[in-house]
């Protein structure tokens, strides 16, 4: 199988040793169909063991290995060699503090998860004995494809809006929440809205779309943030403007 | 020292781990429940599952016709009690995750749907597209956001359990972000740590998988059962080894050889079906370990396609459609295009055996229950004798859901009324652990590389512990796992920083594979017949009058590991034959 030499410079911090990050060039023969995460595992391996990311599943699916490849926020189990050439520039999620190297603080992104309440509440409640609720395939289809985030936080190291104002929530956690609000199980949207129809929710965001655009899943959070404006603007007009009509 | 106090402590924050700490928060909100992981929960490799979960919910399927299927496709080494509580419990429990959530799929009339799986007789796998585990973690995970007794410790790496008065009451795990240690008192553990197919250097299985939980079980007392049935999953991508469900099989796709011949039938599990039209329990929809063990034999026949990647067979899903094959696998699709260029609806996609699944780990009981009063385990990192030799698909899932939560109940029984503990008698013992970490870190006369250790680790598993065994391969390889774990003891950590030590972690995960590859190895050697996935080149036949019984290893320290035998609990199922035929045996 075909191998070619391939450059990779590493952005190195340890918070324990230097005062500021620094980039470290690495030279690593790489097969033709690797990924960038291949290149980083063969460092690690035979390299420069002290070198720190994290990564699991290699399929695109765990969220673990978000970096910043050459500028853009991508997983690098997914981000083939094939399709750079020169030398490849790594680092750590944007918009993020750095722990370690490659490692990001993701503290806040799993505090803002949280907080729209992203479970099932339901509109009716029915004891298990009575078997599943009913969903049709359409139904279905309203919500599934905003319940693909697999939480790898690219959207937020793309987002122009998080990186100015960190209180934003961000895109995959209104995106969750919304997913939620589109299940016909579900009755928890006036709960969820006095979260995301918020200046820290929604109206922060200035639909840019880079969300959309980084987003490994199609999960389109920009076409999730849209629709959720749409709808909170249409109950302002229901409670101001249509008397009689408000909660 | 830090010191957490919790009423049940679970260690890992998959499938298993997230559903005990919901039925504990659920059972009784007063509990205090620290949920620690090495990984953020929806990192666990519940993710990557991609099939489905088998519950009994249609008509004309029975709890009884389930129990078959598992018993017979687990070669009648399954615990039958265990079996029959677990048919009985799953369709609450996927039924609990629709009412959570769980965006499964639909028929027309908004009831869930099911799909065909390998070794059922009956379509009762419930499904996500190919996303089933993935939904199933985060539908867990999110769900578990809403109880505010569910205290995580992500990123925390579990190191020692705390044994006291011959009970487990705690564990120290390090902060991995600050180097930390910290002593958790609990009342009861529960480990849910997943399997350990990064013995292997072939595996479908996430980086994370490292035997760490049967490790922390292990050295503690508790024997590993049934540790040499490794599942090899039939269809694995050849370079990357990632996974091409079977329910790509259960769709209609099918296995060829270089001549174009769909050989399965040549392996007792034919005649051959109709093209777009599998048939429930027989050819393709065989079970695993039949199918891994039919490559094999093409592969020594040389029927097998040589490919840039190594040889394999063919798994070929033209005749589905794009329309059926975007709707049902769409991952399959776009993971064959992106890691190997194969675009499933125009091409057959070369597929090879790999690394699926460790149906042995710490002995329980159905009660989720070890010998180690305190302690209890749930999912891949324990055998609660569910599946037996050889698990069928999509048990898994559901495995996670009733054992997980049959371990939280457990505990909270358990709990009741215990004696007060010695406090100073486990502080001692987590001192003990953090001693031991710390002669890691000072070491200045280590001899060996954590990279070279793990090589021969693999090197050795995958020579002499593959798909056929003999006893020359085995006692090569339990010679050799000797040896490593004792050069093992001279590691040299290159990193000596506090934060985020991803080379810290890896010699500590590399010490929990080589005691797992020992106990696996170990009780290879000592079961002399061929039994689901264990095939010995020579103990051909299974022997039920020698080897109906479970193997369990014990650890003891640097020594070689000690075998016991367990029976196995028979209820109903008297050893029989597995008929894979389609009913033409």
């Amino acid at each position: 199988m075909n191998e070619r030499m391939i450059h990779l410079e590493v952005l190195r911090y340890d918070p324990q040793v230097d005062g500021e990050p620094h980039f470290q060039r690495y030279e690593v023969p790489c097969k033709e169909e690797w990924v960038v995460l291949d290149a980083l595992n063969a460092i690690k391996e035979s390299i420069d063991p002290t070198l720190n990311y994290r990564w699991s599943c290699h399929m695109a699916v765990c969220g673990s290995c978000g970096m910043m490849i050459n500028g853009e926020p991508r997983l690098s189990c997914h981000a083939f060699l094939r399709d750079f050439e020169g030398v490849i520039r790594v680092e750590p999620l944007a918009n993020f503090p750095i722990e370690r190297d490659l490692v990001t603080v993701a503290d806040d992104f799993i505090d803002k998860l949280k907080r729209v309440k992203p479970y099932l509440i339901p509109g009716e409640n029915k004891p298990i004995a009575d078997g599943e609720y009913r969903q049709t395939p359409a139904q279905l289809m309203k919500y599934r494809h905003f319940s693909m985030c697999i939480n790898c936080m690219l959207c937020y190291a793309a987002c122009p809006q998080y990186a100015l104002q960190p209180l934003f929530l961000g895109p995959a956690a209104i995106t969750l929440a919304h997913r939620y609000n589109l299940d016909s199980r579900d009755g928890g949207r006036e709960e969820r809205q006095q979260v995301i129809a918020t200046n820290e929710g929604v109206w922060e965001c200035s639909f840019v779309g880079a969300c959309s655009e980084v987003c490994p899943k199609a999960v389109d959070p920009a076409g999730a943030l849209q629709q959720v404006k749409v709808a909170s603007t249409l109950d302002w007009f229901r409670e101001h403007l249509l008397p009689g009509a408000a909660k | 020292m830090e010191m957490i106090d919790a009423d049940v402590a679970i260690v890992g924050a998959g499938g298993a781990g997230l559903r005990a700490a919901i039925a504990l928060a659920e059972t009784d909100p007063k509990l205090r429940i620290a949920l620690i992981s090495k990984v953020y929960p929806m990192r666990s490799h519940t993710c990557a599952a991609e099939g489905g979960a088998a519950g009994v919910i249609k008509a004309g399927d029975s709890l009884d016709m389930h129990f078959d299927d598992t018993v017979s496709g687990g070669d009648w080494l399954s615990d039958q009690d265990c079996v029959e509580y677990f048919v009985k419990e799953a369709p609450r429990e996927l039924l609990q995750l629709e009412h959570w959530g769980c965006p499964w799929n639909r028929e027309a009339d908004g009831s869930v749907a099911v799909r065909s799986f390998g070794g059922m007789k009956k379509q009762r796998t419930w499904f996500a597209a190919d996303k089933s585990g993935f939904h199933i973690l985060h539908t867990l995970f999110q769900t578990s956001l809403q109880f505010p007794s569910i205290v995580r410790f992500d990123e925390y790496y579990a190191l020692d359990l705390l044994l006291d008065e011959g009970r487990c009451q705690g564990l120290t795990a390090m902060e991995m972000r600050s180097g930390l240690i910290r002593q958790f008192r609990a009342k009861a553990v529960i480990i849910a740590g997943g399997g350990a197919g990064r013995m292997f250097p072939f595996t479908t299985n996430g980086a994370i998988k490292t035997g760490d939980g049967m490790a922390l079980a292990y050295r503690a007392g508790v024997p590993l059962k049934d540790m040499e049935f490794v599942q090899y999953h039939p269809t694995g991508l050849p370079n990357t080894g990632s996974l091409l469900t079977e329910a790509c099989r259960g769709e209609g796709g099918v296995l060829l050889n270089k001549d174009g011949r769909r050989y399965l039938q040549d392996y007792g599990m034919g005649p051959e079906t109709e093209l777009g039209k599998p048939q429930l329990k027989t050819m393709e929809l065989g079970p695993r370990d039949r199918l891994s063990q039919a490559y094999w034999h093409e592969l020594q026949k040389g029927n097998t396609v040589s490919t840039r990647w190594g040889e394999c067979v063919l798994l070929d899903m033209r005749h589905l459609g794009a329309k059926k094959i975007n709707e049902r696998l769409p991952l399959v699709r776009e993971l064959a295009i992106s890691y190997l260029g194969v675009d499933i609806v125009t091409d057959p996609v070369p597929v090879r055996p790999v690394v699926h699944y460790m149906m042995g780990g710490i002995s329980t009981d159905t009660r989720a229950a070890t010998p180690l009063p305190g302690l209890f385990a749930a999912g891949e990192c324990a055998c609660v004798s569910l599946n037996g030799a050889n698990r069928l698909g999509s048990n898994s899932l559901v495995e996670l859901l009733v054992f997980g939560k049959r371990a939280a109940l457990s505990a909270i029984e358990y709990i009741q009324d215990l004696p007060a503990a010695d406090t100073a008698a486990l502080t001692a013992r987590a001192l003990e652990s953090q001693a031991r970490i710390r002669e890691l870190f000072s070491r200045t006369d280590g001899t060996e590389s954590m990279s070279g250790l793990r090589r021969e680790m693999m090197d050795t598993m995958e020579k002499n512990v593959g798909i056929y065994r003999d006893h020359a391969g085995l006692q090569e390889a339990v010679d050799k796992l000797g040896q490593l774990r004792q050069r093992y003891r001279r590691v040299m950590l290159n990193d000596r920083s506090n934060v985020f030590n991803t080379d810290l972690f890896q010699v500590l995960e590399l010490g929990s594979m080589l005691d797992c590859a020992e106990a696996l190895t170990v009780g290879a050697l000592a079961r002399r017949e061929s039994r689901g996935a264990h095939q010995r080149l020579d103990y051909v036949r299974r022997d039920d009058d020698n080897c109906l019984r479970h193997r369990m290893v014990h650890y003891q320290g640097s020594g070689a590991p000690r075998v016991s035998y367990q029976d196995v609990v028979i209820t109903r199922s008297p050893p029989g034959l597995r008929d894979y035929s389609g009913g033409h045996q």
